[in-house]
């Protein structure tokens, strides 16, 4: 394939650390955590693996996990500079 | 149906946070799977896929032109399946490119019968350049500009794509991922042409805030100002929250005076608001009981 041609290539990151974002973290309560799965579910950017981790280097911050958790195990707290 | 773990889209695309049409993404492409080609025209998904020569999306892509997207996937469907291949072709537009700049090669694929889905992520105004009043822009909305709150109704899309006579119709909104992947799949089982309009609440278009996404989303369906249904070879059929809806509803009211947008909305546009709605829904209930 001629390296002329613009194509893109999959890769993550392609836009950057998009983590830095951020201004408000998401903070989870393992303890209040049920599991559900929700937080995971509603991510725009699947920033929530199968352990319910979340990515800080891409998470946004936008906080939509902290108000759909029916458990409120997930609370947004401000980034330090 | 469960949903798979796959994910097509890596992270992460440049979109705004809480975005809903990197949602709305997300669940097309989990339902369509590896074998899957996306036809993008200008819109918010063709600038956010990354930087040259990276790109977030892990199937391919194809970014054509504003008015083309469903001549292209209606042509690359027909070489698709003239070399044999099941190759499912989706074009994944948003509303100024279906409603406004793109209705006349949407009109023409349908027609033609093609075996492809369009997907119209339906963010109510151009949001990538500015959010600017489109088609789909719904009465009283304020925009860059319409400043004063349009003066015109929404274009009612699905009408006009009925007309078509499509195989398969449907209505999803972001706030509802489990009802648009199962749509999605049902979509896909059947050939020729298909179409569905999803809601994206778009937390800086709409003006709320980003967190508030899916609950806009919510709030839409709960109001009736989004129904959500399918109509199946031309069976029309109310699914999800949008059943309770059909019977019991928020006041629009509720669902305006959450998005700046709205500000400034006098009582006699919500009642107008409001009652379009309610007829609006009566037609879809007419419909269901089969008597229109």
């Amino acid at each position: 394939m001629s390296a002329k041609l613009a194509i893109s290539r999959p890769a993550e990151g392609a836009a950057g650390k998009t983590g830095t974002w951020r201004t408000f973290r998401p903070v989870v309560d393992r303890e209040a955590c049920n599991e559900c799965g929700l937080c995971r579910q509603y991510c725009p950017d699947a920033a929530i693996d199968e352990n319910l981790d979340i990515d800080l280097d891409y998470c946004k911050g936008c906080g939509i996990c902290a108000k759909e958790c029916p458990k409120k195990a997930i609370t947004m707290v401000r980034e330090e500079d | 149906m469960a949903i798979p773990d796959e994910e097509y889209i890596l992270k992460t695309t440049s979109a705004c946070a809480g975005c809903p049409s990197s949602l709305i993404l997300r669940y097309v492409t989990k339902a369509a799977g590896p074998d899957t080609v996306l036809v993008i025209p200008a819109c918010c998904t063709s600038v956010i896929q990354g930087v040259y020569p990276t790109t977030a999306m892990n199937i391919p892509v194809y970014n054509v032109a504003f008015a083309s997207a469903a001549a292209v996937g209606s042509g690359m469907s027909e070489a698709f399946r003239a070399c044999g291949k099941k190759t499912n072709v989706i074009c994944y537009a948003g509303d100024g490119g279906t409603v406004d700049i793109g209705i006349q090669a949407l009109s023409g694929a349908l027609e033609r019968g093609n075996d492809f889905l369009y997907v119209c992520y339906d963010n109510e105004a151009y949001s990538n350049t500015g959010m600017q009043r489109s088609g789909a822009t719904p009465f009283a909305a304020r925009t860059t500009t319409t400043p004063a709150g349009k003066q015109d109704l929404k274009k009612d899309l699905d009408a006009i794509v009925a007309a078509h006579n499509p195989v398969y119709q449907a209505t999803a909104c972001a706030a509802y991922p489990v009802d648009l992947y199962n749509k999605v799949v049902k979509a896909l089982s059947m050939p020729g042409p298909k179409f569905m309009h999803v809601l994206a609440p778009c937390p800086p278009g709409w003006r709320f805030p980003s967190e508030e996404t899916i609950e806009m989303g919510k709030l839409a369906v709960k109001s009736g100002m989004w129904v959500l249904w399918e109509r199946d070879h031309g069976k029309l059929a109310i699914t999800g929250a949008s059943k309770a809806a059909m019977v019991k509803r928020i006041p629009v009211a509720d669902y305006l005076t959450r998005q700046g947008r709205f500000k400034g909305i006098t009582e006699e546009q919500i009642a107008e608001i409001q009652a379009a709605i309610d007829r609006s829904i009566g037609c879809l209930q007419k419909e269901v009981e089969s008597e229109c």
